[in-house]
């Protein structure tokens, strides 16, 4: 007990410099170590390259060229990073009450989905465009929390394992959408894919002033915000750090660790719906298979790159925009696969997971009043 | 539907049984016999497409779908062996290194596989265990690949291995107590790693048996999510080889309905009975993640049913 009190002061006391300097040293270790990381797979892909015999210099030129070299680029790959945060952040958001949902993808899908189909009648009555995309995006976000939060709920209540019965939803939901895309409500009138019927050019999402980017980044940007603020401070926020940590503490606080994880869960699945949304009514116009793009599986890894922290999803999400935006290029100049982005992603997450076998293992990092962390 | 009909859609079932569950049964074997050791590799998924592609392009290259057969399971091994070792370093999750392991395998194989999607392979045999029918149609149904034969030997080595011998006592510890492994001088990282790699090898054999005999050809829509269902079993099958076995006929016959439906011309909900094994999964999850006999059965080390 007497030591208790002894180190209470300490920890309280805080705004010296000398506690400062151990939080400034202790953020550096989470933005040096997934850098490092990030750095090392960049250079295990080069010695790929190499051994395939293409210059990596070229990949990573053309990455940049193709990513953020021009305004038409960082447009481009500003269009692709904003359903990437909003998947990224169905991943995160559940990870800090510590669940690993990788089903960002079947919500992504079901919810762009249902967001089309429920336009059909909307567009075909007329309805005003603020209305009918209020509706369009409130059933994707009501269909994307739904779905992740049946995850959640199954986690809780039944003990299902989260991972796997995530990703199996998300077989489910594009096998959902293909049953309706393909037959009920596919638009007869085109032949080439089956798709639902087009919303129409008056209907879409139009793009932020100035720009060719749509407002889904804006919405991203600000959900991010949001979520951060929300995790970092507020009493919800404490109790889904708390309930994260240690479920049994937080059970024997009183906390509805259940009702946490499956508003978590439901928020998760919002955010990816609300993806779905966007690539419906800003990009494609219309439901068919190319919603289920992958933006759902590298939200994964950008969320693990961010340590799960909301407003860090933002940077690494322009990163993971820019590579995927320029794969064609790279597919087109250096003749390599369209599957050369997932390697580098493959490569990056393996790498990253090995990287966090380094924290606490640097001095620099520690500070003088840190002690064992695990 | 009239009794003729009815009859048809058995032998579908039965033949899209012993068909469609081989790849589901090696996968489920080696995840076995890696929880077995105490961890989870959810990235078998990504193994079994890696194996799928490794098959179909040393089959294709080579002319002998057998030497596929032994390359898919090698490059199963690679998977499972990185699997195995990133593991063990301290303060890793193996959950996500099973995730990152599943994107990476995947990726790997859409990398390499690309030149492979055309050209067509040497496919493996089979016999048929309906000849004596007289019956072409059930003939037809009951064509057996070797592999599935394989996979139930395997099936009995590993559940005679797992009660009989030393060497399935130290998997079994491992996996039960890490602690008392430690204390009878095993181990623990090395045992892990090994049943890892081997687990790896299994599900990349289950991959070769999905490129080079059903559906027999290699494209990227091949597994999605066999190998992820197949882990799923293993928890329904309670850590036991044998049921693992019955689990995945089970399955077979599950991914048999929209097809043996659609034979008979029934194609309404032809996309929902494809979604089928991924519900019947689920809601074999729910039924099976906390029932008394799996809280019994799992080994005390795995982190995948805490």
């Amino acid at each position: 007990m007497a030591e208790i009190t002894q180190t209470l002061p300490a920890v309280t006391a805080v705004q010296t410099w000398g506690d400062l300097s151990v939080r400034i040293r202790r953020s550096a270790e989470y933005i040096v170590i997934p850098g490092l990381a990030i750095a090392v797979s960049g250079v295990i892909f080069s010695i790929f390259l190499l051994a395939l015999g293409k210059s990596p210099l070229d990949f990573f030129d053309l990455v940049e060229r193709g990513g953020f070299g021009t305004a038409f680029s960082i447009e481009n790959t500003l269009v692709t990073s904003s359903p990437l945060i909003l998947t990224a952040l169905c991943v995160a958001l559940p990870a800090r009450i510590g669940l690993v949902i990788i089903g960002g993808e079947g919500a992504l899908v079901l919810g762009g989905f249902a967001s089309a189909a429920i336009a059909i009648p909307l567009v075909a009555g007329q309805e005003p465009v603020v209305l009918t995309l209020s509706v369009m995006a409130a059933t994707a976000v009501v269909v994307g929390g739904f779905w992740i939060g049946i995850v959640g709920y199954l986690r809780h209540a039944r003990g299902v394992n989260e991972t796997i019965s995530s990703l199996l939803m998300t077989y489910i939901g594009i096998a959902i959408m293909n049953f309706f895309v393909e037959g009920a409500l596919r638009d007869l009138t085109n032949p080439n894919k089956p798709s639902t019927k087009p919303i129409g050019d008056a209907y879409m999402v139009g793009d932020i002033p100035g720009t060719e980017v749509h407002w889904g980044l804006v919405v991203g940007v600000v959900l991010a915000i949001v979520l951060y603020i929300l995790l970092s401070r507020t009493t919800f926020g404490f109790a889904v750090r708390v309930s994260g940590g240690n479920p049994r503490a937080a059970l024997a606080q009183g906390l509805p660790v259940g009702k946490l994880i499956v508003i978590c869960c439901a928020i998760a699945g919002a955010c990816a719906g609300l993806a779905g949304f966007f690539e419906v009514a800003a990009i494609q116009g219309r439901a068919n298979a190319s919603l289920a793009a992958g933006y759902g599986y590298t939200g994964i890894l950008i969320s693990f790159l961010a340590r799960h922290n909301p407003v860090a999803i933002i940077p690494v999400a322009i990163l993971f925009g820019g590579i995927v935006a320029s794969g064609s290029l790279i597919e087109r100049r250096m003749g390599l696969p369209d599957a050369t982005v997932l390697v580098l992603q493959g490569l990056t997450f393996v790498v990253l997971l090995i990287s966090e076998t380094l924290y606490g293992r640097f001095k620099i990092f520690q500070g003088t009043k840190s002690t064992e962390r695990t | 539907m009239n009794e003729h009909a009815l009859f048809i859609v058995f032998f579908a079932l039965v033949g899209g049984a012993l068909r469609v569950s081989t790849p589901f049964m090696f996968v489920a074997l080696g995840e076995c016999l890696t929880e077995k050791s105490g961890r989870v590799n959810l990235g078998l998924e990504g193994t079994l497409v890696l194996g799928a592609m490794t098959g179909y392009a040393v089959s294709y290259q080579s002319g002998s779908p057998w030497l596929g057969v032994v390359a898919a399971g090698c490059s199963g091994s690679v998977l499972g062996a990185m699997h195995g070792y990133i593991c063990k370093l301290p303060r890793v999750n193996d959950i996500a290194v099973g995730i990152a392991m599943m994107l990476f395998g995947t990726g790997v194989a859409f990398f390499f596989g690309k030149p492979y999607i055309q050209p067509s392979a040497p496919q493996l045999g089979s016999f048929s265990l309906g000849t004596w029918t007289g019956n072409h149609e059930i003939a037809a149904a009951l064509q057996i690949n070797p592999l599935l034969i394989v996979g139930i030997i395997v099936a009995l080595i590993m559940a005679w291995a797992f009660a009989d011998t030393k060497w399935g006592l130290i998997v079994r510890m491992t996996g039960d107590s890490a602690a008392s492994a430690r204390a009878m001088g095993v181990s623990v990282d090395l045992v892990r790693f090994l049943c890892t790699t081997i687990g790896g090898f299994l599900a990349g054999v289950g991959g070769a048996f999905l490129s080079l005999y059903y559906p027999g050809a290699w494209n990227q829509g091949l597994s999605s999510g066999q190998g992820l269902m197949a882990v799923a079993l293993v928890i329904f099958a309670r850590w036991s080889p044998i049921r693992c076995v019955v689990a995945a006929l089970l399955f077979g016959a599950a991914g048999a309905i929209g097809p043996a439906l659609q034979s008979v011309g029934i194609t309404q909900g032809y996309y929902f009975f494809n979604a089928a094994p991924y519900i019947l999964t689920l809601f074999i999850m729910i039924g099976s993640a906390r029932s008394k006999q799996a809280v019994r059965d799992v080994p005390g080390e795995l982190s995948i049913t805490k």
